[in-house]
């Protein structure tokens, strides 16, 4: 047995004990104790549409120390994610260790493809403020390129360039903010982004009528402004802290040694073989605080290959989400008792 | 000056604490101004005013003044 897949065992049973609701669908599913000669495959996952419907934690109401919330463009609620102060810290914590195979230990000055406003704004924090506020945390001498009309600030990027483009420096932001803000102006104005490191994530929805996918994004980027470390994640609110990042090369997703993703059939739920798309359960030791630990998504993925690419294990494209599935923004989280770290 | 005094000076100013108000033992989040948002921005003025750098881990451990202290003398003293 694995060490993840024993961990992931282990907190199977953690959740269980802590967690009433989550106790009851697994013995409404005659799911055994222990989970005697299961492997990866045979865990218990709960729909991730369950955080919307029910109130899923294994921590008591008086450890909770900051909900996450994630709502639904279509209105039909938001799953709610608790986190206690240990868990808070090691969603951080985990977070920096993915992010460190890319970074390097030390924090390099930052340019966010955003608006200050997305975080200044404390009590109602988005799943934008959330990504762009728990990234921060590894970068310095941060850049906002966006204005309060979320313009882009040509001589504020500049500016950063001037001082920092000669060195290392790190970009974050969405997709399609990226594309539309920090492509278009750089190509424009032939500016220098080549020692750049690009962290970027939301989809390719809001680019398919430009034709931009993932391969098209990274050649046109090196081509037009010479960044060539683009790293695409995938990850969810309801799966805080774990990121699974694109090598180097753009072959894929990588899991980070904690978790693990299977790519379901949709209609039998088994497991599918590398090159079949299906739907994507992710697996991650890192939910201690809500059983969380193994969850069947709403979007569409495939395996290409296993220790064959850029890093160790399986990488794994996302395709975009389930034809039934009801569209969710990923851009509309706030926190309640307090801001996302 | 004292590491102590000086990085208290960071901390009222930083996070807009009353000018007599104690941090010895403030911890991460036990007032609204150092939350996450806050964090960052002490950060940055810490570093300004010390003239140092703290790596991702270090921003991320920094979670009281004691340990910020003792961050900074480790830094300092080597």
């Amino acid at each position: 047995m694995t060490g993840l897949l024993r961990e992931l065992v282990e907190l199977t049973d953690y959740h269980r004990d802590r967690c009433p609701p989550y106790d009851r669908v697994l013995r409404a599913l005659d799911v055994p104790r222990g989970l005697p000669g299961a492997g990866l495959e045979d865990l218990p996952w709960l729909p991730v549409r369950m955080f919307k419907t029910h109130e899923l934690r294994s921590i008591p109401d008086s450890d909770v120390f900051k909900v996450l919330t994630s709502s639904g463009t279509t209105g039909s609620g938001a799953s709610r994610i608790y986190l206690d102060r240990d868990a808070a810290g090691a969603q951080t914590k985990r977070l920096g260790a993915s992010l460190r195979a890319v970074l390097g230990p030390k924090r390099l000055p930052m340019l966010l493809v955003d608006t200050i406003g997305i975080i200044t704004n404390r009590r109602e924090f988005s799943a934008r403020g959330a990504g762009v506020l728990g990234m921060a945390t590894f970068g310095r001498a941060h850049t906002y390129l966006l204005d309060e009309h979320d313009e882009p600030d040509i001589a504020a990027l500049k500016d950063f360039l001037a001082k920092h483009g000669d060195q290392p420096f790190l970009i974050f932001g969405f997709t399609f903010l990226v594309w539309q803000y920090l492509y278009e102006v750089a190509r424009e104005h032939s500016l220098d982004l080549s020692n750049g490191i690009l962290i970027h994530s939301g989809g390719w929805k809001k680019l398919a009528d430009r034709a931009v996918d993932n391969a098209e994004f990274r050649a046109r980027f090196a081509a037009d402004t010479g960044l060539t470390r683009i790293h695409n994640y995938y990850g969810m609110i309801e799966q805080i802290g774990t990121v699974y990042l694109e090598g180097p090369s753009g072959d894929g997703l990588y899991c980070p040694d904690f978790a693990d993703v299977i790519i379901r059939d949709p209609l039998t739920f088994e497991p599918q073989p590398i090159g079949e798309p299906g739907v994507i359960e992710v697996l991650s030791t890192l939910p201690r605080s809500y059983p969380g630990h193994a969850l069947l998504t709403e979007d569409l993925g495939v395996l290409h290959g296993i220790d064959d690419g850029d890093w160790p294990g399986k990488r794994f494209s996302v395709l975009g989400r389930l034809p039934r599935a009801e569209a969710r923004g990923c851009s509309d989280t706030f926190t309640t008792r307090g801001t996302a770290a | 000056m004292a590491i102590e005094e000086r990085l208290r000076g960071v901390f009222v100013e930083s996070l807009q604490l009353d000018e007599g108000a104690a941090v010895e033992n403030l911890k991460y989040r036990d007032i609204e101004a150092w939350d996450s948002v806050g964090h960052m921005a002490l950060v940055a003025a810490i570093e300004d005013e010390f003239d140092v750098q703290f790596d991702t881990d270090q921003v991320i451990d920094m979670s009281s003044f004691k340990v910020a202290v003792d961050m900074l003398r480790g830094m300092l003293d080597g």
